[in-house]
């Protein structure tokens, strides 16, 4: 059984109260909006391309504990990325949230990204945590103008 | 100074008797005895969806086991008694919510199917281009989306009759709003998100006045008031049943006989006409007229089983008790840190919903789900109300009558609990 402090680690903990690089990003090259039907929670992500590398992802936005932080970590985890890396990441941590990693190997990259593993557990919350990667997917692929979690 | 000793027993033995009572009727659904995560179960979100008594779920299973059959067309025994036992259930809905005629009672999937019959089926005949449908900003989408739907295909326009920040309708504002455009006034009798009780009879009597038809979605009142749908003088009441002590999937729209035999039909199908050639398909009569196909058998078994129970309960005493619970639970919630709550109309049933400094409700409900709590957590299918409040979302505690005093006491502790887990 799931235990509460699987979920609610330290590191997700401290994203939540002072999420990084919160705010609209002025200078964005790729905007994104999310949108979780179920608990109503909005999320924008803004990224920065040039040549292929990530040079800056913001988000604003609000929601529970697990959107905020997972929003917060993704944007310190893609910083300095290609669009390639952004993509393995990607799958990475898809597959962390939906209990999908099979082993060491499949999460030694992903360093603070790591904090989202208890995630997997609450099925009902994963996606509270999905919602930011699946809009910041967008914004790359520029998919759509709002993206939803239904 | 012998009163206030008098005064004191008379209140422990009401209160004594009160306890014993609880605690037969939770003797009476089984889920109640249930454990989560090792904790004992403490169901706080009768709002959602009620549990289920054993004479229901009794019912259910003695119908599929010994009953099952076809209704309405069968000419063997087995048919016969299962299409007695279907029609006895809408002669009982028919006494509990005293409707003049089993006629009127048309059964449904719940209160979205009885609402978008009416909006449908009525709408289609009564409303043309710049008619107007009024709701209120605490409507459930369910009241809401159908008469979109309906207001897109005709032109009509729908609006809104304005809540204060306390979540009580403006009465004065509802006055003003209605006019000779409007069609239909459709308004829910109790808020599922704030507990708020409307003053139905009133804004009815109003309508009347201007010969609007009133619709009443009762999904929130029936399980804690008497209802008398011909004191209230309302056109048309909806309910479902799971909210009701009975099965899922099915509800009961109660509409006067007038409005039924006027309305076209909703879905077409067998058991709604008379006769049917490739030409022309003649009709039946209400209620069968709008009760298309197979119906929910079992579930409107259930559901007399649930009125049934009922009707062996006091209404008043229920209320009482309800009500004693609330203010407890009330005043416990607002004495804690952090804690606001949503919806203090004077007004109201046993829904506490509330919002925590700094903490999302989708937090507040895991935690809560880990001490055996279960409430509800988001915008309760009530958007435009949570726009209105300024809000995302709620967590919402909503009570029935086998909820206790002690239960509400575990609530009240585990909130702190949950400061020390968000830190
Ligand atoms: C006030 C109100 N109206 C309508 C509904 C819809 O009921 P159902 O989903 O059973 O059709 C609900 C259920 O949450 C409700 O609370």
């Amino acid at each position: 059984m799931s235990d509460l402090g699987e979920l609610y680690q330290e590191v997700l903990l401290d994203h939540n109260r002072r999420p990084r690089n919160f705010g609209a990003l002025e200078e964005a090259s790729h905007v994104a909006h999310g949108h979780n039907p179920l608990c109503g929670d909005k999320l924008t992500v803004y990224l920065k391309v040039r040549n292929g590398v990530v040079e800056g992802v913001n988000f604003t936005g609000s929601g529970c504990a697990v959107s905020q932080a997972s929003a917060s970590l993704m944007t310190e985890g893609l910083k300095g990325k290609s669009i390639d890396q952004v993509e393995a990441m990607f799958t990475k941590v898809h597959n962390l949230l939906t209990g999908k990693s099979t082993g060491a190997e499949d999460t030694e990259d992903l360093g603070k990204l790591r904090a989202l593993s208890g995630i997997s557990g609450f099925p009902i919350r994963v996606k509270c945590a999905t919602l930011a990667w699946h809009t910041m997917h967008a914004a790359l692929t520029e998919a759509a103008d709002e993206i939803s979690t239904e | 100074m012998t009163t206030p000793v008098q005064d004191y027993t008379e209140h422990t033995i009401a209160a004594t008797t009160r306890r014993a009572d609880v605690a037969r009727l939770r003797s009476d659904f089984p889920i109640l005895h249930r454990q989560v995560r090792g904790k004992p179960l403490v169901y706080l979100d009768n709002a959602a969806t009620t549990q289920k008594p054993d004479v229901v779920i009794d019912a259910v299973d003695a119908y599929y086991r010994r009953q099952n059959a076809n209704v309405h067309r069968g000419l063997y025994m087995l048919s016969e008694q299962a299409t007695d036992a279907f029609e006895a259930v809408r002669e009982s809905a028919a006494r509990f919510l005293n409707a003049r005629d089993s006629s009127e009672i048309i059964f449904t999937s719940g209160t979205t199917g009885g609402i978008n019959l009416v909006a449908a089926a009525f709408g289609s005949a009564q409303v043309r281009a710049g008619d107007e449908i009024l709701i209120s900003a605490m409507e459930h989408h369910s009241n809401i989306v159908p008469w979109q739907l309906l207001c897109e295909r005709t032109g009509a326009v729908l609006r809104i009759i304005p809540i204060t920040d306390d979540g009580e309708l403006r009465l004065d504002a509802y006055t003003k709003l209605l006019s000779d455009r409007t069609r239909m006034v459709a308004i829910v009798h109790v808020s599922n998100a704030l507990g708020t009780v409307n003053p139905i009879k009133q804004m009815i009597a109003c309508a009347r006045e201007c010969n609007i038809p009133v619709l009443v979605d009762g999904a929130q009142s029936v399980a804690h008031m008497a209802v008398d749908v011909q004191d209230l003088d309302c056109d048309f009441f909806v309910l479902s049943g799971h909210k009701l002590f009975g099965p899922t999937g099915v509800g009961v729209l109660y509409g006067k006989a007038q409005h039924l035999e006027a309305m076209p039909p909703y879905q077409g199908g067998g058991d709604m006409i008379r006769s049917v050639t490739f030409e022309k398909t003649r009709y039946n009569k209400p209620p069968q007229k709008f009760e298309a196909g197979t119906p929910n058998i079992a579930g409107v078994i259930g559901l007399g089983a649930a009125i049934d129970y009922l009707r062996g309960l006091e209404w008043e005493a229920i209320g009482a008790y309800e009500h004693d619970l609330l203010t407890y639970a009330t005043e416990k919630l607002a004495a804690i840190e952090r804690v606001h709550l949503i919806g203090t109309a004077p007004h109201k049933t046993g829904v506490l919903s509330f919002v925590i400094d700094g903490i999302h409700p989708h937090d507040i409900g895991t935690i809560l789900d880990f001490d055996g709590i279960a409430i509800r957590a988001g915008h309760h299918c009530t958007q435009p109300l949570m726009d209105r409040l300024g809000l995302s979302a709620t967590a919402r505690a909503s009570f029935s009558f086998y909820n206790t005093r002690e239960e509400v006491d575990l609530l009240a502790t585990a909130i702190p609990k949950i400061f020390e887990v968000m830190g």
